[in-house]
């Protein structure tokens, strides 16, 4: 063996080993065998090198597959000895969740909660009798067709079939009396409104997400319940209600009074806003028809949908409001000191600008006061004024009550809810808009619009969740004294004006009325029908409330003619509405005026 | 036969081979796998009944199948043990022509029975996975050329059988198959190692193997989908991984009993790639540590018996083959208890499907065939030692 490599870096030795050769070679042998012979140490030797090589590689291997079997081995006892995971319906419920917050109103009563209840499923390949049980099910759920129900549980290859979404206790156990154990009942949670129609338009509705067999996701279709969807389903929030600023007790009152107007005056709608005049919380918000959110009906697919009892007037619908925006003109005027509440203005009517005629409802004679415009809702008066604003500043003020963007209010639909302009705001489109006609604005809008004007002059932003602690002033939109003239004028348009009927004793309402023709989808506008709006703030003096109410296409039978307009139907209507609410609101009627405004203006001035 | 003439006596070349054959065979190998073979059926009329239910058959339908099955393999393995190495080499490496050509046909006649990879042969009675039966076709080959590269002006075998396997592992990754891809890379790498790489070639593959792992990841959904579902921190509960590892956990130490487990009826591949997690469910940790002793068995023997082994073509492709085996298994139940991401691998002798226990049969045939007893030259082995010392 010594005549073998030790390893591959040894010198290379030939194959023939030349000394044996020549020698074989000498003695007559073959040279090849001796070749033979050498190359068959060789690989003995090679072979001896890598067997000892793999001895110890194969051993590592063992190790290695010691390892292995003994990680896979621990492991399996590791499991084994391990408690087997929980039920796995949590684990399987956590990635559908049914969880929803409640909603309630500003004093928290409860406007929006869930309900446990039960779906009902099959699984059709084990029930034991489908006939009989498919017979039972259409007596206990008449609206279940016997014929349809038995082909879908009978057609071949059907596992599963939903029955129903909801049942009542009564009905689980009438199903659980069929005995069929291919009946199966799913957990489902119901959202619940409690109060029916009761702010239906405020809370929208809610229906059911993604279904499982363990729960299903309860999502908002509408309302608040869309808008705040994230905030009602995020799993952090879910047991600390939704607090909203409406008052149920006020709202059901304000629906209640509205309801009662629109049967009154014969109206196909209304909607009324109360509105806390200083932090835009919107107390109470009704559109009439409205519906149940229990029930919530499908869109109508034909027809107006203006018409719908879904339909949320107060945010969606825009009208030309009418003789409600004439307190924004001289209020802009008033604020721009172009005028005083004094100064002269010419209203003989009728006024002509080019082929354009603006009249009165009278003839107001050749000039009133810009008070008394305001008190007798003088349109040519108004248009005037209007003229000594001019365009440019009347967009840029209206812009600033908010009337150019929707309402930034917490109800999905309200970006819909978008003001119409006209589409070159020329001179005569300033003074037609100035008192009201030629652009489009919701009920919310003008809400805001009279807060921020007749506050103080600070502009509002409505919300509809409650606001907790002090809210900041918004931007300046008037001087203070301007929004003082204004009320007072307001003041004046009751006591002695278009709304007369609007008074009531102790709380000193002040407001405009507006009656505005309804336009013909075509063009033009209707002679019969119209939409009349009063507007209003009480104590005119120290106003805590802006109160909003309208009626579709009011009209009344009194003094001997039919009166459609807004002094003889929606005045008297937002009178018992602030008459009914205002205690409600924790005013005490005031005996007597308090003292005068300039005298407390005196006084702050030390 | 001249020299048959009256009265000679017959001549005798060794002694009969059957007696032969049993005192040169590895019987606890041999017994070890008989004895997973008897597990398999037993597992087999536990796991088998729901899905012979599911598919409308009658309820042992699969079990008499696996019998029929589970005899061709014993008869595969048995008569591949007595082959003598020359033959199994030829053999082996006439196979592995053979598997390459049904590999490459694949796509052009296979099935893939809706499980997203095509990797079957449908032949009305059974199916026929080639990849089986490509894993101890190449190690052979694979041995061969290897154990050629030892001779003086040998062939570059080790290049050469490099090769082979990045272009088996290429077809393999085209179905996507990445179990039987990976079980050819560790199977290559684990020969190459006993044939005596150097150590740093050795960290290179390993390198690449993750490499080709990341990019496999990055470039295939179905792979990707099978190792997010392994990373999750929390294992969805409805997950063929979810249910197999709470059946062993229910199984706990002594198993819930006879027909007690669930998981055979909840999951679809209970009797193929879950069989472990029927076991441990019925019969608890016991059966499961029974299966893993015996696969170590195999094992550990066969490396045992390749340690004496003085030829390098036995010694290598006895290797190849014997962890080929003992990874398949070890993988099959690391899956199942969330130490691997899942791979659709079956678990040898005791999986349910045809091809899979004949190519095992087949496996350990030759790798009996390898390890029998041979003459080592021990003698020689201790003059040598002595001289050195």
């Amino acid at each position: 063996m010594s005549d073998l490599p030790e390893d591959d870096d040894a010198p290379r030795r030939p194959l023939r080993p030349l000394a044996p050769v020549l020698r074989a070679r000498d003695r007559g042998e073959n040279p090849d065998l001796i070749e033979r012979a050498n190359r068959i140490r060789r690989h003995d030797g090679i072979r001896e090198r890598l067997k000892a090589r793999a001895e110890s590689r194969l051993l590592v291997l063992g190790l290695f597959f010691v390892v292995v079997f003994g990680a896979v081995g621990g492991r399996m006892a590791q499991f084994a000895t391990s408690v087997p995971e929980e039920p796995r319906m949590s684990i399987f419920g956590s990635t559908i969740t049914s969880a929803r917050a409640d909603i309630t109103d500003r004093k928290g009563r409860v406007l929006a909660t869930n309900l446990h209840t039960q779906a009902l499923y099959a699984h059709p390949q084990d029930m034991i009798d489908i006939p009989y049980a498919v017979r039972e099910l259409s007596r206990i759920f008449p609206d279940l067709e016997h014929d349809e129900l038995l082909a879908r549980l009978t057609r071949p290859g059907r596992k599963f079939v939903w029955l129903r979404k909801t049942l009542s206790p009564e009905e689980v156990q009438a199903v659980h009396d069929i005995g069929d154990p291919g009946l199966l009942f799913a957990t489902r949670d119901m959202r619940l409104y409690p109060n029916g129609h009761l702010a239906a338009h405020v809370l929208g509705g809610a229906s059911f997400g993604d279904e499982g067999v363990r729960a299903a996701e309860v999502i908002g279709v509408a309302g608040i319940e869309k808008a705040m969807d994230a905030r009602l389903r995020d799993p952090d929030k879910v047991d600390e209600p939704l607090q909203l600023s409406i008052d149920m007790t006020i709202q059901a009152a304000t629906r209640k009074v509205l309801q009662g107007g629109i049967d009154l005056y014969e109206a196909k709608g209304g909607s009324a806003i109360i509105m806390d005049i200083k932090s835009g919380e919107i107390v109470s918000m009704v559109s009439l028809p409205d519906f149940d959110p229990n029930r919530r009906p499908r869109p109508a697919l034909t027809g107006d949908p203006s018409d719908s009892p879904l339909f949320n007037r107060a945010v969606l619908g825009v009208y030309e409001l009418g003789s409600v925006f004439k307190i924004f003109a001289t209020a802009n005027a008033l604020d721009l000191g172009l005028v005083t509440p004094d100064t002269q203005i010419d209203t003989q009517s009728p006024l002509v600008y080019g082929r354009f005629k603006i009249g009165d409802f009278h003839n107001y004679g050749p000039t009133k006061s810009v008070r008394g415009v305001i008190e007798v809702s003088s349109n040519v008066g108004t248009a005037h004024i209007a003229q000594m604003i001019g365009p440019t500043r009347q967009k840029e003020f209206l812009g600033r009550l908010g009337f150019f963007e929707p309402t930034p209010v917490e109800l999905v639909e309200a970006p819909t809810g978008r003001p119409l302009l006209p589409k070159v705001w020329g001179d005569l489109a300033g003074m037609t808009i100035s008192f009201g006609h030629g652009m489009s604005s919701s009920p919310l809008h003008l809400a805001v619009g009279y807060a921020s004007l007749l506050n103080g002059g600070h502009k509002v932003t409505p919300t509809l969740l409650k606001r907790d602690g002090p809210v900041p002033e918004g931007p300046r939109v008037v001087s203070e004294q301007t929004s003082r003239q204004s009320r007072e004028m307001l003041r004046l348009v009751v006591t002695d004006g278009t709304a007369s009927m609007g008074d009531v004793p102790g709380y000193y309402v002040a407001g405009k009325t507006g009656t505005a023709d309804k336009p013909k989808p075509g063009g033009g506008y209707y002679k019969n029908r119209n939409m009349v709006t009063f507007a209003s703030i009480f104590p005119y003096y120290d106003p805590k409330y802006v109160v909003i109410t309208t009626l579709d296409e009011a009209k009344v039978f009194a003094a001997g003619e039919e009166r459609r307009t807004a002094g003889w139907t929606v005045v008297p209507v937002a009178a018992e509405l602030i008459r009914r609410v205002a205690p409600l609101l924790d005013m005490r009627p005031a005996i007597e005026e308090p003292a005068q405004p300039g005298i407390r203006e005196a006084r702050n001035n030390h | 036969m001249t020299e048959m003439v009256y009265g000679a006596a017959p001549v005798v070349r060794g002694d009969p081979m059957i007696p032969r054959w049993w005192r040169t065979v590895d019987r606890w190998s041999l017994i070890s796998i008989i004895i997973l073979m008897g597990i398999g059926l037993l597992l087999g009329l536990a796991a088998s009944p729901p899905l012979a239910e599911r598919n409308g058959l009658e309820p042992f339908w699969y079990v008499k199948k696996q019998l029929i099955f589970g005899a061709m393999g014993l008869a595969a393995m048995l008569a591949a043990s007595v082959l003598p190495v020359t033959s199994i080499r030829r053999f082996g490496v006439m196979g592995f022509a053979i598997c390459l050509a049904a590999l490459l046909l694949l796509p052009v006649f296979g099935t893939n029975f809706g499980k997203g990879a095509i990797r079957w042969y449908s032949l009305g009675f059974g199916s026929v996975q080639p990849s089986e039966f490509m894993k101890p076709c190449f190690a052979i080959l694979s041995a061969w050329l290897m154990a050629a590269a030892h001779q003086i002006d040998g062939p570059p075998g080790r290049f050469m059988s490099f090769c082979v396997a990045v272009l088996i592992v290429g077809i393999l990754a085209m179905q996507p198959d990445f179990g039987q891809a990976s079980l050819i890379v560790f199977a290559w790498g684990v020969m190459y190692f006993v044939a005596g790489a150097p150590w740093w070639i050795l960290f290179g593959v390993a390198g690449l193997v993750i490499a080709g792992g990341v990019a496999a990841y990055e470039l295939s959904s179905h792979f990707a989908g099978r190792i997010d579902g392994f990373l999750a921190t929390t294992v969805d509960p409805t997950s063929q991984i979810g249910y197999a590892s709470n059946a062993i956990r229910e199984g706990g130490v002594f198993g819930v009993g006879l027909g007690g487990g669930e998981v055979k009826s909840t999951l679809p591949d209970a009797h193929t790639d879950f069989i472990i997690a029927v076991a441990a469910e019925e019969y608890g940790l016991i059966l499961v540590l029974i299966i893993i002793a015996l696969y170590a068995t195999v094992v550990m023997r066969s490396l045992g018996r390749l340690l004496a082994e003085r030829d390098p073509f036995v010694r290598i492709a006895g290797t190849g083959l014997a962890c080929g085996l003992g990874m398949q298994a070890a993988i099959n139940m690391g899956v199942a208890v969330r130490l691997l991401p899942t791979k659709g691998m079956t678990l040898p002798f005791v999986s349910y499907g045809g091809s899979s226990v004949i190519a095992a049969g087949l496996t350990v045939g030759a790798l009996l065939a390898l390890t029998r007893k041979r003459p080592q030259g021990r003698m020689a082995d201790v003059l040598a030692r002595a001289d050195r010392g």
